[in-house]
């Protein structure tokens, strides 16, 4: 700690020089947080999909319904201990850009089959009883401010009633939690019996079905055994781990990762030139008084470790402050990830970034300094 | 008094190109504690180079340098470095006071070197500033002083610490005369009320007329050597 005020002095030697240097690090940290914020989002969705669960979809394409009749037949395999389905209602609220996650589900097969979702058995009740009625998450209901009693319209973009219209009205008897995961407290579910009887097209069919498994080593066995039902008939099945789906079901969008990897690594190198010029420029000015340091006693080693710390100080307080504004702004991008908070891994990351970005830009100006020979330096050879 | 530099058939050569170029010839020198020596002679005759064997800035390329019983030439970089912050104090010509840092903060600096405690550190910062007349410019930053305090900094920075001996070069080299004869009374005055050996290299004829003893090089050899090879 005593060496800090030395440290602080030879940071902010030319102020505007490193006031503009702290200032790219923390606009490339503040987009670190909110690029891999939204893909540590992505990935906990799939991180937290349960091994005891399979996903079966059509295997033309997931968005080409299933026969309902499917059910009883998976549900008798060896193996099967539950099985529940879901279609794709594509709705939104008011406004288009109001997308609504929605879900026709029958409720007491589906919220079975997701223990995590906490719903009391009251209103799992009410919901059963209510053909009009849904169950939201709580980070839904207070996304639009609705509550149990309210009506809510949504417009379904695929799914028409005989008068033609795509308005449909739903009545809210439920909310569920997820303790484990505020990012899935944002669907709405739908009574299915209702939606199939009040849809203009498409009755007795559903969108995939989830399938709970009593071992989690049968998974590909099961999964091969389901598929197997249902070959060479008009509605041949692909059947993944809830996992594997979740992955691919992203994939929709885009490889994420991939994405948010290109464009931070094209950040970070760019940065890597910037930061380790500054600090060259920053040490070949500074020769003489790192010779009087050595003069004065400072070891070899000293001078390399004061002028790592230097860099390291830099790095890590642009990057913390990056990633404190990547926080601050993160909960804009709610409706998007389905989280509020940053995750706490992608703040540890990005301190651990910080930290390589100063070793690897410090390191040859230290080096450098280290190898200073204190009579060339002070005769200004 | 006894002899706190010993210099025996020091030899020094540097490499410039592809040349090697013999700045001092088989020198020998004793300097007694509590001496005030100026070091004197024409550009490029090797007393900077003497100067900086004696600091223990450079090594010899042979022969002997002991400074308060220590052979210094046998000191590996990393020891030579910790000697230096035990036994030397160095001013400069151009002070080399570190820009960003108030008075205080760059006296303190030898003393982050040791195992003192901060308030021991400030209690001896001030000290040192007082004895420079410096005391109520603690708070100021180079950039607010003028040539003479900086150098009253930079003689502060080489006390601090206590050395065995101050190593001075060209210490008025970029001040008037009459700022030039406070900073040398002042190292007269260090020598002569705090035992402080000094040894000082100077073009200044007038300068050296504060130190004790004088010494000349020229060519690479002490002015008694030289003319006894001529």
């Amino acid at each position: 700690m005593k060496f800090l005020p030395l440290v602080w002095a030879g940071l902010w030697r030319k102020r505007t020089r490193t006031f503009f240097t702290l200032l790219s690090i923390l606009i490339a940290f503040l987009l670190f947080g909110m690029l891999q914020g939204t893909n540590a989002a992505f990935s906990r969705g799939v991180d937290a999909a349960n091994v005891n669960r399979l996903v079966t979809v059509s295997r033309i394409s997931f968005t080409e319904p299933l026969p309902y009749a499917d059910l009883a037949q998976i549900e008798a395999l060896p193996g099967v201990d539950h099985v529940a389905f879901a279609s794709w209602f594509g709705a939104y609220y008011q406004d288009p850009k109001q997308f609504i996650f929605s879900f026709p589900v029958d409720p007491e097969r589906y919220f079975n089959l997701y223990p995590e979702f906490k719903l009391p058995k009251e209103q799992l009740d009410t919901w059963k009883r209510t053909r009009t009625g849904v169950v939201i998450g709580i980070g839904l209901a207070h996304k639009y401010g609705w509550k149990i009693g309210d009506r809510v319209p949504l417009h379904s973009t695929i799914w028409t009633k005989p008068d033609g219209t795509s308005d449909w009205d739903f009545d809210v008897v439920g909310i569920y939690e997820d303790p484990q995961d505020a990012g899935q407290e944002n669907a709405f579910f739908i009574n299915h019996a209702y939606f199939d009887e009040a849809r203009a097209f498409g009755k007795g069919t559903i969108g995939w079905y989830i399938v709970r498994i009593k071992d989690p080593t049968t998974a590909v066995a099961t999964g091969e055994a389901i598929d197997k039902l249902f070959l060479n008939s008009q509605d041949e099945t692909k059947t993944q781990t809830e996992k594997e789906f979740q992955q691919s079901f992203i994939k929709q969008m885009g490889d994420i990762n991939f994405i948010v990897t290109a464009i931070l690594g094209a950040v970070f190198f760019t940065l890597l030139f910037l930061t380790g010029n500054t600090m060259m420029q920053s040490l070949r000015e500074r020769v003489p008084e790192l010779a009087v340091l050595k003069t004065l006693g400072f070891t070899d080693g000293g001078v390399l470790m004061l002028v790592l710390a230097e860099c390291l100080v830099l790095c890590v307080i642009a990057a913390a402050l990056g990633l404190a504004a990547a926080a601050a702004l993160f909960p804009m991008l709610k409706d998007v990830v389905g989280i509020v908070n940053l995750p706490l891994e992608v703040v540890g990351l990005g301190i651990g970034v910080a930290v390589l970005l100063a070793l690897v830009t410090g390191l040859p100006p230290a080096w450098r300094a280290m190898r200073l020979n204190i009579v060339d330096a002070l005769a200004g050879r | 008094m006894s002899a706190i530099v010993t210099l025996k058939n020091v030899l020094k050569r540097y490499r410039r190109g592809k040349e090697q170029v013999e700045v001092l010839h088989s020198l020998d020198l004793t300097i007694e504690a509590g001496d005030f020596v100026a070091i004197m002679g024409p550009s490029g005759s090797g007393k900077t180079t003497l100067l900086n064997l004696i600091g223990g800035l450079d090594q010899p390329t042979e022969g002997e340098v002991s400074v308060a019983g220590e052979r210094i030439d046998r000191l590996s970089g990393g020891q030579l470095a910790k000697w230096r912050a035990r036994h030397v104090g160095f001013i400069f010509q151009f002070y080399n006071l570190m820009p960003m840092m108030t008075a205080e903060r760059n006296v303190e600096l030898p003393l982050l070197l040791t195992s003192l405690s901060r308030a021991e550190r400030k209690r001896n910062v001030a000290t040192a500033l007082d004895i420079v007349g410096l005391g109520d410019r603690a708070k100021h930053k180079p950039s607010e002083l003028s040539g003479g305090q900086q150098q009253r900094v930079a003689i502060a920075r080489a006390l601090v610490a206590d050395p065995t001996l101050l190593v001075c070069d060209e210490p008025t080299g970029d001040l008037d005369r009459q700022t030039a004869d406070e900073i040398l009374h002042l190292l007269q005055l260090l020598n002569r009320e705090q035992g402080k050996t000094i040894i000082m290299v100077t073009h200044d004829p007038k300068a050296a007329e504060f130190a004790s003893r004088h010494l000349h090089v020229d060519k690479g050899q002490l002015a008694d050597a030289a003319r006894a090879a001529a």
